[in-house]
C-alpha cells in the first residue's frame, strides 16, 4: 500500500476578510530550522499593502462603533477558536522553527492566554486612563481615550504566534483595525492565525495580514498617509530612523514594546479626547 | 442713538522694559552677541533688543541645565520642588498686571485678553503642577518613572506667558530642568519671568531662557544634551522636529497647527452660538491654534445665522490693545499680517465671499478686519489652510452626518466645537468628531486640569491634567 499523499496548504493574503493572493504575483520560500522547504507565502507589494489599508479604514469606523463589550466578546472569540486548534498551532510552530513540542505549546498557551487578558481590558481602558477634570468653573469636563484609527505592525522576527498576537490584539482591542506584517522568516503561523480570525466574528478589515520582506514594505507604512500609527516592535534597529523619518509625513504614532501584556500597548494607538459642556439651568 | 466709548487705557507705568537684553542662563541674565528688535505691533515702535541665541548660548544654557539637574534638582524631594513652583504662581499673581501690560504690548493682544486670560491661568498652571511635585506616584505613572533630565522647550507667540507656563510648570514638577526659547517676536514676558525665577529663589539652572528665532530653536532641538523636545507651533515645523530626532533616543512633544471647525446645528440657541463662532475666531486675533477658524453650520438656519453674526460683527472693537474696550488688537507681526492678506486674496480669487464690517483701522501698526467668508467650499484654501487670524470660513451642511463629514475632512485635529440644544446629538457629534479638545456650546476654554492636544496632524501629546504631566516622565508604568 502506497503512503497517503499530504493536501498541502497554499499560504496566501488576508485582506478585508478574503484570502488573496499578491497582485505582484511573487512569492519567497520559507524553509524550516533544518533547511527543509515548508511554503511558499506571498511576497506581498506596496499595492497588497494600500489595498489592506483601504479595507482597514473601511471597517474601522463601525469597529470602533461597535460596544467595547461587544469587542471584547470577539476577542475572547478568537481565544476560544485558538483553544480549538492548539495541535495544529503547536505542530505547525515546531515543524517550522525547531523548538521542541513543549515549548510550542507553551507559546501557543500563552498566546491563547494573552488574547483572554487583552480581551478583558476592552471595557477597562477608559476607566485607567480616562478622567473628569474639576476644571474653574461652570463646566463638566471629561477625557476619554479614543481609538487612534489605523495601525500598521511590523511583527517581530522570533515568537512568530505569541510576538504577533501580542501587536494585533492590544491594537484591535480599543476599535483600531491593523494591517499587520508577519514574520518573514516565520510567517506561517501568522497566517494560520488569519483563519482562526476569520471564523471569529471579526469583521472583515479589521484584522489584515501581509507576509513579504520587511525592508521592502516597512518604508511604505511608515510613507502611506492613511495608516495613523505603526508598531514597529518587530523591525530591526538599523531602520528604525528611516521609518521614523518616513512616518513624520503625516506625524504617525510609532511605538515598539518590550513587554507582550500592558496596558501601554493599548493606550500607545489610542487619542485622548476632552469634552467641555456649560454646567447651568 | 449711537454711543461712543471714551478710550479707556491700561497704564504702562507698571512696566519698565530696558533698552537691551541678553539670555537667562545659569541664573545670571549674560549679555549676547547678535540682538534683533522686538516691536509693539501695534504701533511699530521699538520696545528693545533681544539677543539671538547662539551655539555658544546655547551649549551654555544646556550644561547650566545638566548642573543644575545633577547637583540641585534631582536631589530635591517632591514636597520642595512644589514649593518654588508654588511661590512663582504667587508671584505671578502678585505681578500680575505688570506681565498682564507687557504681554499686550509686546504681542498686541487686548488687555482684558491678557489680564483675564493670559496671566491668571499662568500662574494656575504653575499652582496647578506645584501640587504634583510630591504625588507623582499617585499620578498612575507607577514607581519607576522619572525625568527625563534636561528639556528643550519652544513656544510660540501667540500666548507667550502662558506657553511658557505649559512647558514649564510640568517639567519642574516632575523633576526635569529647562532650557526654553520664547518666540522672536514675543520675548519680553519670558524675560520678566526670569525675574521671577530670581524672586522665588530657584536654584541657578534649573530654568534657562535662551532667546533667538528658528536657528536657535534647531541648536536647541539637535543638542544632544537635551533629553526631551516639547514644541508648540506650526505643523510644518512639528513635522522638521519629529524628522530632526528621529533616530535619537529624545523624547518628544508637539502642539501644532489646527483648522477647527465650529458646527452649528439648526436646533443650537442662536444667539448664544453667534457669541460662540464670535470667541472662537477672534479671540487673540484668531492667532490661536484651536481656533474655530470654520463655521459649518445647517443650512436651514445659515442665512438667520449669518446676518445675526454680521450684526454682531459690527460691534468688535478693534483698536489699542492697551484700551480695556478693545475686543480684536494688532496682528503680531509683519509676517503674519502678510500670510492673513495672501490667504483672504486666495479665497477672493477661488469665488468665496468676503464680508468685513466697517472698522477704521489705526495708520501705524499690523491691523487686519474682523473678516468672513461665505460661500466656501472644501477645496478652498481658506477651508484647508491654517489662516492664524481673523478670518473665519463659512460652509454649510443638510444632515448631521454630512456636517461631521466636512469637520473631520481636514489633516489636523486640534479642537471642535459642537452648538446644538439636544444632549443625544451633542454626544454622538462629539463622539464622530476626531479632535482632541471638544467644546460643546463654549469655546475656547482652557483650564491646567484638563488635557490639551490634537489627533492627527495636531501634534503628539497632551498638556495639562495627568496626562500632560506624564509626558514629562520617563519609565511610566503603561509604556
Amino acid at each position: 500500500m502506497s503512503k497517503r499523499i499530504d493536501v498541502k496548504k497554499t499560504y496566501k493574503l488576508f485582506i478585508g476578510g478574503a484570502f488573496p493572493r499578491t497582485e505582484s504575483g511573487r512569492t519567497y520560500e520559507v524553509k524550516n530550522s533544518k533547511g527543509v522547504f515548508i511554503a511558499n507565502p506571498c511576497m506581498a507589494s506596496r499595492k497588497d499593502l494600500k489595498d489592506a489599508v483601504v479595507a482597514a479604514r473601511a471597517a474601522q469606523g463601525s469597529w470602533s462603533q461597535a460596544t467595547a463589550y461587544n469587542r471584547g466578546q470577539i476577542l475572547y472569540r478568537i481565544a476560544e477558536m485558538l483553544e480549538g486548534r492548539r495541535e495544529q498551532f503547536i505542530s505547525e510552530i515546531s515543524e517550522l522553527t525547531g523548538v521542541t513540542v513543549k515549548k510550542a505549546s507553551d507559546e501557543v498557551e500563552a498566546s491563547i492566554d494573552l488574547l483572554v487578558w487583552y480581551a478583558g481590558w476592552t471595557d477597562k481602558i477608559s476607566a485607567l486612563d480616562g478622567a473628569t477634570n474639576p476644571v474653574a468653573g461652570p463646566y463638566y469636563n471629561f477625557t476619554i481615550p479614543e481609538a487612534l484609527g489605523v495601525v500598521g505592525f511590523i511583527a517581530p522576527k522570533k515568537s512568530a504566534l505569541l510576538g504577533f498576537i501580542a501587536g494585533i490584539a492590544p491594537i484591535i482591542a480599543s476599535g483600531n483595525t491593523v494591517i499587520a506584517l508577519a514574520s518573514e522568516s516565520a510567517p506561517l503561523p501568522a497566517m494560520s492565525l488569519a483563519e482562526v480570525i476569520a471564523t471569529s466574528d471579526v469583521p472583515a478589515g479589521v484584522v489584515n495580514i501581509l507576509t513579504g520582506k520587511t525592508a521592502e514594505l516597512a518604508p511604505w507604512f511608515a510613507s502611506h498617509m492613511d495608516i495613523d500609527g505603526l508598531d514597529i516592535t518587530g523591525l530591526d534597529s538599523k531602520f528604525v530612523a528611516e521609518v521614523k523619518v518616513a512616518g513624520a509625513q503625516n506625524l504617525k504614532r510609532i511605538h515598539s514594546f518590550k513587554d507582550v501584556a500592558t496596558p501601554g500597548r493599548i493606550l500607545a494607538f489610542m487619542e485622548s479626547k476632552t469634552v467641555w459642556h456649560p454646567i447651568g439651568v | 442713538m449711537t454711543f461712543e466709548y471714551a478710550p479707556a487705557p491700561e497704564s504702562r507705568a507698571s512696566v519698565s522694559i530696558k533698552p537691551k537684553y541678553g539670555h537667562y542662563i545659569g541664573g545670571k541674565f549674560v549679555t549676547g552677541e547678535k540682538h534683533f528688535p522686538t516691536i509693539n505691533p501695534a504701533t511699530e515702535e521699538v520696545l528693545s533688543s533681544i539677543a539671538l541665541g547662539s551655539k555658544k548660548d546655547v551649549d551654555a544654557a544646556v550644561k547650566a541645565a545638566k548642573k543644575a539637574l545633577d547637583v540641585h534638582w534631582s536631589k530635591l524631594s517632591g514636597r520642595e520642588r512644589g514649593k518654588y513652583l508654588f511661590r512663582i504662581a504667587r508671584i505671578l499673581q502678585e505681578r500680575a498686571r505688570e506681565f498682564a501690560v507687557l504681554e499686550s504690548l509686546d504681542n498686541g493682544k487686548p488687555i482684558r485678553e491678557s489680564r483675564d486670560v493670559d496671566v491668571p491661568l499662568a500662574a494656575a498652571h504653575f499652582f496647578y503642577h506645584a501640587g504634583w511635585a510630591d504625588k507623582l506616584e499617585f499620578a498612575g505613572v507607577g514607581t519607576k518613572a522619572k525625568a527625563h533630565g534636561v528639556v528643550g522647550q519652544i513656544i510660540p507667540w501667540n500666548f507667550p506667558l502662558l506657553m511658557l507656563a505649559w512647558k514649564i510648570a510640568p517639567a519642574l514638577a516632575t523633576g526635569n530642568t529647562v532650557v526654553l526659547k520664547p518666540a522672536e517676536t514675543t520675548s519680553l514676558t519670558a524675560l520678566l519671568f526670569a525675574e521671577v525665577c530670581e524672586q522665588a529663589g530657584l536654584p541657578a539652572g534649573v530654568v534657562n531662557i535662551v532667546t533667538g528665532d528658528g536657528s536657535t530653536g534647531a541648536l536647541i532641538v539637535n543638542h544632544p544634551g537635551i533629553n526631551k523636545i516639547a514644541f508648540t507651533g506650526s505643523t510644518e515645523v512639528g513635522k522638521i522636529i519629529a524628522q530632526s530626532v528621529a533616530g535619537t533616543s529624545k523624547s518628544v512633544t508637539l502642539e501644532l497647527g489646527g483648522k477647527a471647525a465650529n458646527i452649528v446645528f439648526e436646533d443650537a440657541a442662536i444667539d448664544e452660538s453667534v457669541e460662540g463662532i464670535v470667541n472662537g475666531i477672534f479671540f487673540n486675533q484668531g492667532h490661536v491654534c484651536c481656533a474655530g477658524s470654520r463655521l459649518v453650520i445647517q443650512e436651514s438656519i445659515s442665512d438667520e445665522f449669518i446676518k445675526k453674526l454680521q450684526k454682531r460683527m459690527e460691534k468688535i472693537r478693534v483698536g489699542d490693545p492697551l484700551d480695556k474696550n478693545t475686543d480684536l488688537g494688532a496682528i503680531n507681526s509683519r509676517a503674519q499680517l502678510e500670510k492673513i492678506k495672501e490667504l483672504s486674496l486666495a479665497g477672493d480669487a477661488e469665488g468665496a465671499e468676503r464680508w468685513s464690517p466697517e472698522c477704521v483701522l489705526p495708520n501705524k501698526g499690523f491691523w487686519f478686519a474682523p473678516t468672513i467668508f461665505t460661500g466656501v467650499t472644501q477645496s478652498h484654501r481658506i477651508a484647508r489652510e491654517e489662516i492664524f487670524g481673523p478670518v473665519l470660513s463659512v460652509l454649510t451642511f443638510r444632515t448631521p452626518q454630512e456636517g461631521i463629514d466636512k469637520a473631520n475632512n481636514t489633516p489636523f485635529g486640534l479642537s471642535a466645537g459642537i452648538w446644538s440644544e439636544k444632549g443625544s446629538k451633542i454626544l454622538w457629534a462629539s463622539q464622530k468628531l476626531k479632535a482632541g479638545v471638544i467644546w460643546a456650546n463654549t469655546f475656547n476654554k482652557f483650564d491646567p486640569t484638563s488635557p490639551f492636544g490634537g489627533y492627527k496632524e495636531s501634534g503628539w501629546g497632551r498638556e495639562g491634567g495627568r496626562h500632560g504631566l506624564t509626558a514629562y516622565l520617563k519609565g511610566v508604568s503603561h509604556e
